[in-house]
C-alpha cells in the first residue's frame, strides 16, 4: 500500500510537504493505525498522537484520505490502494499529524462542562428515572478527538467565536442531565450570533464523528430550547 | 547545564482517574499545584475501563463492606494488606456517591438509585453461592464515564495541567531521601526542567505494554515504576500481572467481564460451558485468575477453538439483542470491529490478555510511599505519595478483583489528596535547596540519545522485551522459561541503553519519547520476571507449574525488588484490619 503523508517539523522544516511511504500490510495488521506503527518503524521523525488503539481515547483524529477519522478504528480493509493522511483540518499543526487543540478545548471549556446543583448534597446518590438518564445517550459517549469540530466549516471560520459541534454536544448533555440546575444560565451563555447560531446544519460533524454520535441534533435540541424560552 | 525551576506547593504526576481524584481534592485545598501528563487528561487508560466501579451500595442485592471486604481478601489470595483492604471498602459508598454528585451518568434502576450488575467473585454472605449486585456501571464505559467527570470537575475547580509534558526522574534530597519533585520534557518544545514541590504524587498507571499481548494502551509504560527504580527505591509485588480472561484473540482489546456479569458465559471447542467443571459454583464469574487458567488449561488440552485451537469463545448471543445493546453498546461496537463478529448473532473469540499490574510503588493507605528502613519496613519516604495502578497499597494482593481498580483510584486519590494537604501544614514554608546534581540523570539520558549516532532501533528492542515477557512469564510459569527469561531481560536491559534514534528534532519528538519509555519499561519488565522467578508458590496470578500450591508458611509476604543489582527483599502482609477481625487464609475455590 500507499501511504502519503503530511510532513511538517518547524524545527528543519520551510513548508510543509507530502512524503510516501510503501507498506506491506501482515497478517496481523487491521487497523490503519497498525500501518502507522510500521512507518514509525521506517522512519522514527514521523510524529503522530496515539494511546488506547480501540477508539475511546481520542488521540489519533487525523484526516484520512479527506475524511476525518480515528486510525485506530479505520479498518486497513476497508481503504483503497492509495491512503493520503493529513492532520485535522483548520486547527494549527504542531508537527506532521499532530495539531495544536487549544482552540477546541478552549470551546470545550466555555459552555461549562460539569453538572451544577446547588442543593446540598443527600447522603446518597440523586435519582434518576432510567428515561431521564436515556436522554444522556448518545451525548456522554464523547471522546474529545474533534472529528467533527474541525470538519465543521463554521468551525473553520469562527473557532474562537463559534462552541462547534463537540462543545454544543456537551452543552446538550449538561442541559439534559436533571441533575443541573443551571438551564437558563447554560443557554444564555450560548444566546448571541456565533456561540450556537453559526450552526447550518450542513451536517459533517454527523458524517465524522467516529462514535456515530449526532451533534446536530443536539444542536437542534438546544435550539428547541431557547425557542421554548423565548414563548 | 543547570535546568530551569518551577516551584509549586504540590505536583501531581499523572492525570488518570486517581491523579485527577486526587488534583481535585487538592484544588479545594489553596495549594499551588501542577498536574502533569504525558497525554490530555481524558485520552489517560483509564478511559478504556468497562464494566463497572464496586461499592456496595445494595441498591439490588443485599450487601455491605465487610463482604466486599472479604471477597477483595479471598480473591487477592490472602496477599492482600487488609488495613488497606477495610479502608478501601469502608469508603466505597463515600467516593461513588460523590462520583455521582459530580455528575457521572451511572446507568439507573427503576428506583433512580446506580444500577449494579454482578461481577467475578463478587458475593453475598461471605462466599456464599449468591452473587452480589456491587458493580456500579455506566453501560460498559463505566471508566471513561468516570475520567470525563473528573476532568470536568478539574476544569471547574482551575486545576493547572500540564499537558503533554513527561516527567522523566524523581529528584532527591541525598540528605533524608525526601522527594523534592521532578524533572519533565515539555514534549511540544522539548525544553526539560525541574518542577520543584513540597510533595509529590505519582499516579503514573501500570506498565502493561511489557507484555505482547496487552489490553492496555501504549502510553501504559510504567514511567513512575522507572522513575522510582532510577531513583533507587524499591518495587513491590510485581509478579502479580492480572490475565483479564477476555482480550478479543489476536488485537488484545478488552471485553469487559460485564458480558458474564450479564449472563454471558465461555465455550470451548465442543460447545461445553467448561467453567462449571473449574468453578461449581461462581462458574464463569469466579476470580480472573481462575478463570483465566480455565481457558488455558482447555487450550492446552486441546479444547480450544479455531483453526489453531487457540483461543475460546465467549458468548452472549442467547442473551436479548436489546440488553446487548442497552448493556454493551461499547462491546458490540469493539466486537464487530476488532473481531468481525456482531455478538448479538455470533460469539466472540477471545483469549487470556494481560490486563492489570498488581504490584507497583509500595504504599500505605494514606498514600504514603513506605519503604524499608533499618529496623522499619515500611519508613516513609518524606514528601512523596503513590495512587493507582502505579501503587501497592496492597488492595489487590496477588489477583484483582474486577471494577475495584476503579474503586481503588478514587478512595487512594483522594486520600493521598487528604494526607499531602495535612502534611503540607506542617512543612516549613520555604523550599528546600535542590542538591547540586538535580537533574542529572535525566540530562544524562537525554544526551545519550542525543549523542547516538548508531545502534538498535528502540522498537525493535522493544519487541524482544514484550516477546520475551510473554513467553517466560505467562499464565502458567515454568522454572526453566523463568531462569532463562531472567537472562534475557538482563541482555536486553543492556540493549536499551545502547539504542539509537535518528530523530532529533526538539518539537514533539516522538521517538525520544518512546526511547525514553522503553528505559521505564526495562525497569518494570525487569522487577517482574526477577520476583517471579524468586517467589517459588502459586498464588494468584502467579501460577508456577513447579509449586503448583499456596505455601503460605514461606511465602506469605510481599516481594521487594531494587534495580541495584536485581536484589530483592520481603516483608510482612498486614493480616489485621483496622477494625474487625482477620479472614484467616482458607484453600480458595469459587
Amino acid at each position: 500500500m500507499k501511504i502519503s503523508i503530511y510532513r511538517y517539523d518547524p524545527d528543519k522544516d520551510a513548508k510543509p510537504y507530502m512524503k510516501d511511504y510503501e507498506v506491506t500490510p501482515e497478517h496481523s495488521d487491521n487497523m490503519l493505525l497498525d500501518l502507522l506503527v510500521r512507518v514509525k518503524d521506517m522512519d522514527d521523525s514521523f510524529a503522530f498522537r496515539r494511546s488506547c488503539r480501540e477508539g475511546v481515547c481520542g488521540s489519533d483524529a487525523m484526516n484520512i484520505n479527506g475524511k476525518n477519522g480515528l486510525a485506530c478504528t479505520t479498518k486497513i480493509a476497508d481503504l483503497p490502494e492509495q491512503v493520503t493522511l493529513r492532520p485535522l483540518p483548520g486547527l494549527p499543526v504542531i508537527r506532521d499529524l499532530i495539531v495544536d487543540m487549544t482552540q477546541f478545548f478552549k470551546q470545550y471549556h466555555s459552555i461549562k462542562p460539569y453538572v451544577v446543583n446547588h442543593d446540598a448534597p443527600p447522603e446518597r446518590e440523586r435519582l434518576q428515572s432510567p428515561e431521564e438518564r436515556e436522554e444522556l445517550n448518545g451525548l456522554y459517549e464523547c471522546i474529545l478527538c474533534a472529528c467533527c469540530s474541525t470538519s465543521c466549516p463554521s468551525f473553520w471560520w469562527n473557532p474562537d467565536k463559534f462552541v462547534g459541534p463537540a462543545g454544543l454536544l456537551q452543552a446538550y448533555r449538561f442541559l439534559a442531565d436533571t441533575r443541573d440546575q443551571e438551564t437558563s444560565e447554560r443557554l444564555d451563555n450560548l444566546q448571541d450570533p456565533y456561540r450556537l447560531f453559526r450552526c447550518h446544519s450542513i451536517m459533517n460533524c454527523v458524517d465524522a464523528c467516529p462514535k456515530g454520535l449526532n451533534p446536530t441534533r443536539a444542536i437542534g435540541k438546544i435550539k428547541d430550547l431557547m425557542v421554548r424560552r423565548a414563548v | 547545564m543547570t535546568l530551569p525551576v518551577r516551584r509549586f506547593d504540590a505536583i501531581v504526576v499523572g492525570a488518570g482517574g486517581s491523579g485527577m481524584r486526587a488534583a481535585l481534592e487538592l484544588a479545594r485545598a489553596d495549594l499551588k499545584v501542577a498536574v502533569l501528563s504525558k497525554v490530555f487528561p481524558t485520552r489517560s487508560h483509564t478511559v478504556a475501563a468497562q464494566g463497572g466501579i464496586a461499592a456496595p451500595l445494595a441498591n439490588s442485592t443485599e450487601d455491605n463492606w465487610h463482604w466486599h471486604m472479604y471477597d477483595t481478601v479471598k480473591g487477592s489470595d490472602y496477599l492482600g494488606d487488609q488495613d488497606a483492604i477495610e479502608y478501601m471498602c469502608r469508603r466505597a459508598n463515600e467516593v461513588v456517591v460523590e462520583l455521582e454528585h459530580m455528575g457521572m451518568p451511572f446507568d439507573r434502576l427503576e428506583s433512580g438509585k446506580i444500577y449494579q450488575r454482578p461481577f467475578g467473585g463478587h458475593t453475598q454472605n461471605y462466599g456464599s453461592a449468591k452473587m452480589a449486585m456491587r458493580a456500579c456501571a455506566a453501560a460498559d464505559r463505566t471508566g471513561h464515564a468516570m475520567l470525563h467527570t473528573l476532568y470536568q470537575q478539574n476544569v471547574r475547580a482551575n486545576t493547572q495541567f500540564f499537558v503533554e509534558w513527561m516527567a522523566l526522574d524523581l529528584v532527591r534530597d541525598p540528605q533524608d531521601g525526601a522527594v523534592l519533585g521532578v524533572t519533565a520534557l515539555e514534549m511540544e518544545t522539548g525544553e526539560v526542567s525541574i518542577l520543584q514541590a513540597k510533595a509529590t504524587i505519582f499516579a503514573t498507571g501500570g506498565a502493561g505494554r511489557i507484555f505482547f499481548a496487552s489490553t492496555n494502551a501504549f502510553i501504559n509504560t510504567g514511567d513512575g515504576l522507572g522513575m522510582v527504580a532510577r531513583a533507587g527505591l524499591p518495587l513491590e509485588d510485581m509478579e502479580f500481572y492480572q490475565f483479564h480472561p477476555t482480550g478479543v484473540y489476536g488485537a488484545g482489546v478488552l471485553i469487559t467481564e460485564g458480558v458474564r456479569g450479564e449472563g454471558g458465559f465461555l465455550v470451548n471447542k465442543d460447545g461445553e460451558r467448561f467453567m462449571e467443571r473449574y468453578a461449581p459454583n461462581a462458574k464463569d464469574l469466579a476470580s480472573r485468575d481462575v478463570v483465566s487458567r480455565a481457558m488455558t488449561t482447555e487450550i492446552k488440552e486441546g479444547r480450544g477453538c479455531g483453526p489453531h485451537k487457540d483461543h475460546v469463545l465467549l458468548k452472549l448471543n442467547h442473551l436479548k439483542p436489546e440488553d446487548i445493546m442497552h448493556r454493551l453498546p461499547g462491546i458490540r461496537e469493539i466486537s464487530i470491529k476488532f473481531a468481525n463478529a456482531d455478538p448479538i448473532r455470533d460469539p466472540i473469540p477471545v483469549v487470556p490478555t494481560v490486563h492489570y499490574q498488581m504490584g507497583g510503588i509500595p504504599t500505605k493507605y494514606t498514600g504514603h510511599v513506605v519503604v524499608p528502613e533499618g529496623n522499619n519496613m515500611e519508613s516513609i519516604v518524606p514528601g512523596f505519595y503513590a495512587v493507582g495502578e502505579c501503587a501497592c497499597v496492597s488492595v489487590h494482593g496477588a489477583n484483582r478483583l474486577g471494577t475495584n481498580s476503579l474503586l481503588d483510584l478514587v478512595v487512594f486519590g483522594k486520600a493521598a489528596g487528604e494526607s499531602l494537604i495535612k502534611d503540607l501544614k506542617s512543612m516549613p514554608s520555604p523550599h528546600r535547596n535542590l542538591p547540586r546534581d538535580a537533574g542529572e540523570i535525566s540530562r544524562a539520558r537525554l544526551a545519550r540519545l542525543e549523542g547516538s549516532s548508531a545502534g538498535e532501533r528502540v522498537s525493535d528492542v522493544l519487541l524482544d522485551l514484550r516477546r520475551t515477557m510473554q513467553a517466560h512469564c505467562g499464565v502458567f510459569r515454568f522454572p526453566e522459561d523463568l531462569i532463562e527469561g531472567v537472562q534475557k531481560m538482563k541482555s536486553i536491559a543492556d540493549r536499551a541503553g545502547r539504542t539509537f534514534i535518528a530523530d532529533k528534532s526538539k518539537v514533539f519528538n516522538t521517538a525520544r519519547v518512546e526511547a525514553l519509555e522503553l528505559d521505564n519499561l526495562v525497569e518494570a519488565a525487569l522487577a517482574t520476571i526477577v520476583s517471579a522467578e524468586a517467589r517459588k508458590e502459586s498464588r494468584g496470578a502467579q501460577a508456577r507449574a513447579d509449586f503448583p500450591e499456596r505455601n503460605d508458611k514461606d511465602w506469605m509476604k510481599h516481594t521487594l525488588w531494587y534495580k541495584d543489582g536485581n536484589r530483592l527483599a520481603y516483608k510482612p502482609v498486614h493480616l489485621k484490619p483496622m477494625t474487625v477481625e482477620s479472614f484467616e487464609p482458607k484453600v480458595r475455590t469459587y
